[in-house]
């Protein structure tokens, strides 16, 4: 998309302001609608509008096919592992209130922003490596054509 | 209609719309899914399938009469599930009866987020939740698994070169 110069400009403009955005849902869940799931689509969003508008090559330079798919692990196992704290420390799996046994409430804040970071991780690396796996697959059809 | 294009534009207005109608349910955070996931990403996926496929519908060769008389019973089966659902908003109904008003009871002093329903996805329910971040992890592995095997080569080759091999094939 070289010549399409419009799009090139706002897409540089928007990507930080929707990184950003996906931030505020993502640890503002506990406060207004969101969450892990909505954020982490937000923040593929800006990788993947970033990988359509220049190249795939130059977003996999931010965020490299191996660490991708590092992160799609990740996520799942920081919410898994979340619970097998609480079950070694004496509490019933994923009970929050291990987190911080004197005063359970914050425990629970800790472990919702940790699981909700866990689905975050995992969404936004499943969405950008499927879009990879999309893009990677064959050259995509060329801007005339469309 | 046999343009795909027009259809993955038309598919994600409409999620956009259905969005829409989850704000008016009062249901902000499944229309925000609804936004970000049908509006957002499925289009984007649908139109990187149409780069690897075709962007024209091909005709049919059988008679469109069957799958129109399946889909037209299927809606009406479905209208009439819907007859004898509550009203909107009546709070006598059976989902406002059960297990939400000790959500609602208990989740202030339990849990102290101002967002119930973050409360109930991701400490209430943490094992569903956990179950549907597996479910987003499998079906990444899957589609890596299916999809990402050329990838290899191609990044070897020349992307330019690539390009007019494709265009030879089709």
């Amino acid at each position: 998309m070289r010549h399409h110069l419009i799009l090139r400009v706002v897409t540089k403009l928007l990507v930080g302001m929707i990184m950003l955005f996906a931030l505020y849902v993502q640890f503002h869940g506990d406060y207004s609608p969101g969450g892990g799931f909505q954020a982490g689509v937000i923040m593929a969003v800006a990788f993947i509008l970033y990988g359509l508008v220049f190249s795939v090559g130059q977003v996999q330079q931010v965020l490299p096919v191996w660490l991708v798919h590092k992160l799609v692990a990740l996520g799942v196992l920081i919410y898994a592992g979340t619970g097998v704290y609480s079950m070694l420390t004496g509490y019933a799996f994923l009970d929050y209130a291990a987190l911080s046994p004197h005063h359970p409430s914050h425990g629970q804040h800790w472990g919702i922003l940790l699981v909700e970071a866990g689905v975050g991780i995992t969404v936004t690396a499943v969405m950008v490596a499927i879009h990879y796996a999309f893009v990677g697959r064959a050259p995509l059809i060329s801007d005339e054509e469309w | 209609m046999r343009s795909l294009f027009a259809v993955a534009m038309l598919s994600g207005a409409f999620s956009l719309l259905s969005a829409l109608l989850f704000v008016t349910l009062d249901a902000v955070d499944v229309a925000f899914t609804e936004a970000a996931v049908g509006a957002g990403i499925s289009t984007v996926l649908m139109l990187g399938t149409m780069a690897l496929t075709a962007r024209f519908e091909r005709h049919a060769s059988h008679s469109p009469a069957l799958p129109l008389f399946v889909v037209t019973l299927t809606g009406a089966a479905i209208i009439y599930g819907t007859l004898d659902m509550p009203n909107f908003g009546d709070p006598a109904a059976p989902v406002h009866q059960h297990v939400a008003p000790e959500y609602f009871e208990r989740s202030p002093h339990e849990i102290g987020v101002p967002n119930v329903v973050t409360g109930i996805l991701a400490s209430y329910r943490g094992y569903d939740t956990m179950g549907e971040t597996a479910v987003v992890f499998s079906a990444g592995v899957g589609v890596m698994l299916l999809l990402s095997g050329l990838r290899r080569r191609k990044r070897k080759g020349d992307p330019d070169e690539d390009t007019q091999n494709k265009g030879g094939k089709a």
